[in-house]
């Protein structure tokens, strides 16, 4: 006597049904990374003045630590009542998440959506600050 | 020696993917994971028919509860000591999921004199709850790499892990007591004189590599961050059999996959087996019913026995002859 069928079953469970789960959840999808789009008005504005389009910092600083750096000018502001930011560039810019960060990126949903659903992040900044009206050009 | 021959391997599974992943991104990124994942599932397989295929044997009651009375006022532990298959299943989700086990283990002493007491030790249970638990949670957070949209579940998993918001990518509380564990039951392997005694390579081999795997992942998600759209477009690429690698992905990453890969690949072959193995703990899932349901051992072969009728047919004449009694004339 054995309970090799036991066995069985539980190796079907816990291989097709939990270790295999992403691989057919997966099935038919195709693997698309998110494209951003960086044609808002005032990006656009900003090219025709400048000739480039350029956030506060390098792209792939801002890839990396948006957040530690928002999270930065949050203490910055709201503790220490600083709000000049003087980037690696030397330039100046205005502490403000809506009328700074969001008067460039004012499309939310092609934007700041686009990766953190793609990698279901959740970042707290919109239950305290107004979700921007989408502008789109 | 003991120590330091897992701990320098691991070091060098950190090195040779650093400096091989320069070299050959699809080797790393593609090649490797894919044999790990192959040698996990099929090792795992293999080793779990093994098992199946062996007799069950005769049911062993422990007497960690009262079992079941003929006598109707003394009362059955029916989680301790079951007799039918639902206490079985109870007392097989205790010990899966709450290492009942590991709660009641007791620690000696001798006091000063020849006093010899006995305590209770929850430290191993705690460390192991706070692994394993750690562990799994992890797991299942890592699925948001995995899946295409995100099923909310998991999304509910992460959001909890990260309620404390502390810091800018949210910190993980799984994190911090991970490690925290791995290192406290290697601590408890190298302080303990009696543990450290009979503790092999292959004890430190896994929390070893399990802390590097850690490490490698709390570094790349709080201070040498990489690129994580790319890591999950690799990822995914990986899932769908459409393997790609996507550019910019530093050698931490590799590092990281190159370290779960070995795990993968080591756990069909070793003491992590036990993830398969606890669900055939003999003293835990068979029931305590050995004076109600009969055992019939597996490996009986037929005995041919001589009965009394077939006794009576050889002698009948003779006993006959003798005057005893015989029942078939």
């Amino acid at each position: 006597m054995n309970n090799a069928w036991k066995i069985v079953i539980g190796v079907v469970i816990g291989f097709v049904a939990v270790f295999g789960f992403p691989f057919y959840y997966n099935l038919g999808k195709a693997n698309v990374a998110p494209k951003l789009k960086y044609d808002t008005p005032a990006i656009l504005e900003y090219e025709k003045e400048h000739g480039k389009k350029e956030c506060v910092e390098p792209k792939e600083f801002m890839a990396k630590e948006h957040m530690q750096l928002l999270n930065t000018w949050r203490d910055e502001v709201v503790r220490y009542g600083q709000r000049i930011y003087v980037n690696s560039r030397g330039e100046s810019f205005h502490i403000s998440l809506q009328n700074t960060c969001l008067n460039c990126h004012s499309n939310k949903k092609e934007f700041c959506d686009k990766c953190h659903n793609y990698l279901a992040v959740n970042p707290y900044c919109f239950s305290c600050h107004i979700v921007p009206k989408e502008k789109q050009s | 020696m003991k120590i330091l021959i897992p701990f320098f391997a691991v070091i060098a599974l950190v090195v040779i993917a650093l400096v091989g992943a320069q070299a050959s991104h699809a080797l790393f990124g593609i090649w490797i994971p894919y044999a790990a994942v192959l040698i996990f599932v099929f090792g795992f397989i293999f080793k779990v028919l093994k098992w199946g295929r062996s007799p069950v044997p005769f049911r062993i009651p422990t007497t960690a509860g009262q079992m079941k009375s003929f006598a109707p006022w003394i009362k059955q532990n029916k989680l301790d000591n079951p007799s039918s298959s639902l206490g079985v299943l109870g007392r097989m989700l205790l010990e899966v999921l709450a290492f009942r086990s590991l709660f009641r283990n007791t620690k000696t002493q001798l006091y000063p004199g020849t006093k010899l007491t006995y305590g209770s030790e929850k430290f191993l249970w705690l460390g192991g709850l706070a692994f394993h638990w750690s562990f799994l949670i992890i797991f299942v957070r890592h699925f948001r790499f995995f899946m295409q949209d995100v099923p909310y579940p998991i999304q509910i998993v992460e959001h909890l892990d990260s309620f404390l918001q502390i810091g800018a990518p949210l910190l993980y509380i799984t994190d911090v007591v991970l490690l925290g564990a791995v290192t406290f039951l290697f601590l408890r392997r190298v302080m303990m004189p009696q543990i450290k005694y009979i503790s092999l390579p292959a004890d430190y081999f896994p929390l070893l590599l399990i802390f590097g795997i850690g490490a490698t992942g709390v570094l790349m998600r709080y201070f040498a961050k990489v690129p994580v759209v790319s890591v999950k477009e690799l990822v995914m690429g990986l899932l769908t059999f459409s393997p790609v690698i996507p550019q910019g992905i530093s050698s931490l990453f590799y590092a990281h996959l190159f370290l779960v890969s070995t795990l993968l690949a080591y756990f069909p072959l070793s003491k992590l087996m036990h993830m398969g193995g606890v669900f055939l703990s003999p003293t835990r899932n068979m029931a305590n019913n050995n004076r109600e349901v009969r055992h019939i051992n597996p490996w009986n072969y037929p005995v041919h026995v001589h009965t009394y009728e077939e006794y009576e047919d050889d002698f009948r004449e003779k006993m006959k002859k003798a005057g005893l009694p015989v029942e078939k004339e």
